[in-house]
């Protein structure tokens, strides 16, 4: 299990705000030469979908529809709701390059490192 | 609002009891917090979880399955009025990837759900789009409101 410290996040939670709140799991992997950020987001159209990088920050929110409003639940163990979340990314981000797709409910970002932070291996001259 | 449980260090009850107890205690922290809150905190429930509600004779089942096609799932109806649910989600490979967060779950699950009244198999339609599986469990003929004749003589 990584040590979710190397990729710090919040969750710009209200505590007082009644509206049930929906947290999206996260996966981040390094390849080297980019970021990859996988998230669930089952039943998020991609145009609900609110990504945006700044600062070295990565913010992904977006707004649910409501879809239980009404029924007669036998069982309710999940809430549907809208998201909010940042995470504060150490690489440097060639923000020009990112893009992302969503597919089955999962979104999977690329972020591309300014190629001054890529690992570059030296050679060494006799 | 916090209800007292007396505890008895000398006799902490039965097993059943006490994991009574603790279910209790872990249902009224996910009713406060919320499922999502909860898991802030650790606990987890069954997965994959699962919204139930009835509407026109019929049940309807839904559960979050991000990443997954139908052919990933399995459904079987048993005992007239249960549904299991079988799904497995494979982890992804990244070749030479340093994985700096691991927040999602992926495994074989099981759910095991009884319905209130009896369904008719050979008429439950399900879906899967966009990572969300809707299943659609009419009730069993027998099941289902009867008029009554009252009969006068």
């Amino acid at each position: 299990m990584a040590d979710i410290t190397q990729v710090p996040d919040r969750q710009n939670l209200d505590v007082n705000e009644q509206a049930p709140r929906f947290i999206p799991r996260v996966d981040i992997c390094d390849t080297g030469s980019e970021l990859l950020m996988f998230a669930d987001l089952p039943g998020v159209r991609p145009e609900d979908i609110d990504l945006r990088y700044e600062n070295g920050e990565l913010t992904l929110k977006g707004k649910v529809q409501p879809r239980h409003q009404g029924k007669a639940m036998y069982r309710q163990e999940y809430q549907i709701g809208d998201f909010e979340r940042t995470f504060e990314l150490h690489e440097s981000i060639d923000s020009r390059r990112i893009n992302a797709e969503c597919k089955d409910g999962v979104l999977k970002v690329h972020l591309p490192k300014a190629s001054a932070f890529q690992p570059v291996q030296i050679k060494v001259q006799g | 609002m916090i209800s007292l449980t007396r505890w008895n260090p000398f006799d902490p009850g039965s097993l059943v009891d006490q994991f009574n107890d603790l279910q209790r205690d872990v249902n009224r922290m996910l009713r406060r917090w919320g499922r999502d809150g909860a898991r802030l905190f650790g606990v987890e429930g069954a997965l994959p979880s699962l919204n139930v509600w009835e509407a026109d004779s019929t049940f309807h089942v839904e559960a979050e399955l991000p990443g997954l096609e139908m052919k990933d799932v399995e459904l079987f109806i048993t005992g007239g009025n249960q549904l299991r649910i079988k799904t497995e989600r494979k982890p992804i490979q990244v070749e030479k990837g340093k994985w700096l967060r691991n927040e999602r779950i992926f495994g074989s699950f099981v759910r095991l759900i009884d319905l209130p009244a009896a369904v008719d198999a050979e008429k439950v339609k399900a879906k899967l789009d966009n990572g969300v599986l809707h299943i659609e469990l009419p009730k069993h003929e027998s099941a289902r409101p009867r008029k009554i004749d009252i009969k006068t003589e």
